[in-house]
């Protein structure tokens, strides 16, 4: 009965052998706009090889990825050409690393951390350049006196607010996120869990995000797939997987969380 | 009219991998219509399947069998079959559910959590936060708690901040369970005001009503449960 836009991101059978050891086996959905979309499963089922394949970092054995661009619609991210995807992965994805380190660049200032992603899609103005890096810096509730500092002084949780300012600043269509708050302590879990939701929300971004983490997935995500040996086992709206349960896999994973 | 809710033949059962492997069967072959303005009281021991019916409306359990009809919009949705996008509009403007708990970020403030029913809506933030105010205020919760997280609210005041979430909006369909389970009465008055505004504008409401005073107080008609093997 809804008539709306296509999926964002189509995943077809995608299939990932490393040197014939499966990463991951036949998994295919699809991410709409503005749809938060989590992976869950253990360590090892697979969760990180389907986000590396679905956002151009690695490509897979078989199956496709297509993703619909702003001007020429689904394009297969990869048989189109380099320059076209590296722009793509500059402007309308974002990737937030569970390892902060990976994502920022460590010798460089706050700001011009967040103002090199702006620079790289053309950006050249001194003063709006700085100007986006404060407000962003602002939005992640970060003190906005730190931008000229180095990410190395700052702690986990900053960096990983870092990095996800660095990511929103050229207006993304779609996050990849591998575990965002996998390293850092529970308080500060818990307001970058706030502060993501609302900017998902607010931004009416998609977002993929990979976490071993129920309670993460629960409070985050519209949809889940739970993993398990390289495939997915089950998937449906994020409760229903919860609270209902379907397949032995997902049914020991939910019940073994414990409750605080 | 069709009814706001129609159920015909609902099977649930529920099969539990990692304990033998046993099966469970709740509901074979449940009935239900509700029409708007009508508040309807699911009735019968624990255990029978009355918050399982609910989260079957919801769609937070997955029905074996039977369809879920619910008006949404100019027609209706089947939420057995819906797609998962289809279902979270239902839920967004049509169907709201009080559950037995309060589900939320840690440290989300307790009116933005009742604001952002109204925020997914669409409305504006600021007219969303203020309805949320009024709505906590109304169920006795102080204005000094609004701007505080409910994770430190005691037990009652966390029912009410997940009373005020739903009450905030006016949804066409309510499901409700055990509404008034941990509040004194006084705050138990105020949702039974709640409730019976709520029919009066024309919602269609299905609940779980423990307390038989409540259950009088506010149910239109009782639809009793009785066991799955019984009823095949």
């Amino acid at each position: 009965m809804m008539q709306e836009a296509p999926p964002l991101l189509s995943a077809r059978g995608v299939t990932k052998f490393y040197e014939g050891i499966p990463g991951c086996r036949d998994v295919s959905f699809e991410v709409w706009p503005g749809e938060v979309l989590g992976i869950v499963g253990e360590s090892g089922s697979g969760k990180t090889t389907v986000l590396n394949c679905i956002s151009a970092r690695l490509e897979p054995t078989s199956g496709t990825v297509e993703y619909a661009t702003r001007h020429d619609g689904p394009a297969d991210i990869y048989r189109m050409s380099e320059p076209a995807r590296r722009l793509l992965m500059r402007t309308d994805w974002g990737f937030v690393h569970q390892n902060p380190r990976e994502g920022l660049r460590m010798g460089v200032s706050a700001g011009a951390n967040i103002g090199e992603r702006l620079m790289a899609v053309g950006a050249r103005h001194y003063g709006n350049i700085r100007q986006a890096a404060n407000d962003w810096l602002d939005k992640v509730e970060m003190d906005t006196g730190r931008m000229d500092d180095l990410p190395i002084t700052f702690s986990g949780g900053m960096q990983q607010r870092l990095q996800i300012a660095r990511n929103l600043v050229t207006a993304p269509r779609i996050v990849f996120m591998d575990e965002p708050t996998g390293n850092l302590d529970v308080s500060v879990q818990a307001r970058l869990l706030d502060l993501l939701r609302g900017l998902v929300t607010d931004l009416g971004l998609a977002a993929v995000i990979v976490t071993h983490d129920l309670a993460v997935a629960r409070l985050l995500s519209h949809r889940l797939l739970v993993m398990r040996r390289g495939k997915v086992v089950e998937s449906g709206l994020t409760d229903q997987v919860l609270d209902d349960p379907q397949h032995p896999y997902s049914q020991l994973l939910v019940s073994s969380v414990i409750h605080p | 009219m069709t009814a706001a809710i129609r159920i015909e033949g609902l099977a649930k059962s529920f099969t539990l991998h990692n304990q033998g492997g046993v099966r469970l069967s709740v509901l074979d072959g449940f009935d239900l219509a509700v029409e708007a303005g009508e508040c309807v009281a699911l009735h019968g021991p624990s255990g029978i399947g009355k918050s399982t019916v609910l989260r079957c409306i919801y769609a937070n359990y997955r029905a074996d069998r039977g369809r879920i009809l619910v008006r949404h919009r100019d027609g209706t949705v089947d939420m057995a079959a819906a797609h998962p996008r289809e279902i979270l509009a239902v839920r967004r403007e049509t169907v709201g559910h009080v559950s037995q708990f309060l589900r939320v970020i840690p440290r989300v403030a307790a009116e933005d959590v009742v604001a952002e029913t109204l925020r997914g809506r669409g409305a504006d933030p600021e007219a969303a936060t203020k309805a949320a105010r009024r709505m906590l205020q109304r169920l006795n919760i102080p204005a000094e708690l609004h701007r505080l997280a409910p994770a430190t609210f005691s037990g009652g005041e966390q029912q009410r901040v997940n009373l005020a979430r739903v009450f905030v909006a006016d949804y066409p369909v309510l499901l409700l369970d055990e509404p008034t389970a941990s509040l004194d009465r006084e705050n138990r008055d105020v949702v039974l005001k709640l409730i019976r505004e709520a029919a009066g504008r024309g919602a269609a409401i299905a609940g779980i009503f423990h307390d038989s005073e409540v259950r009088d107080a506010v149910a239109t008609r009782t639809v009793p449960l009785i066991a799955a093997r019984e009823a095949a």
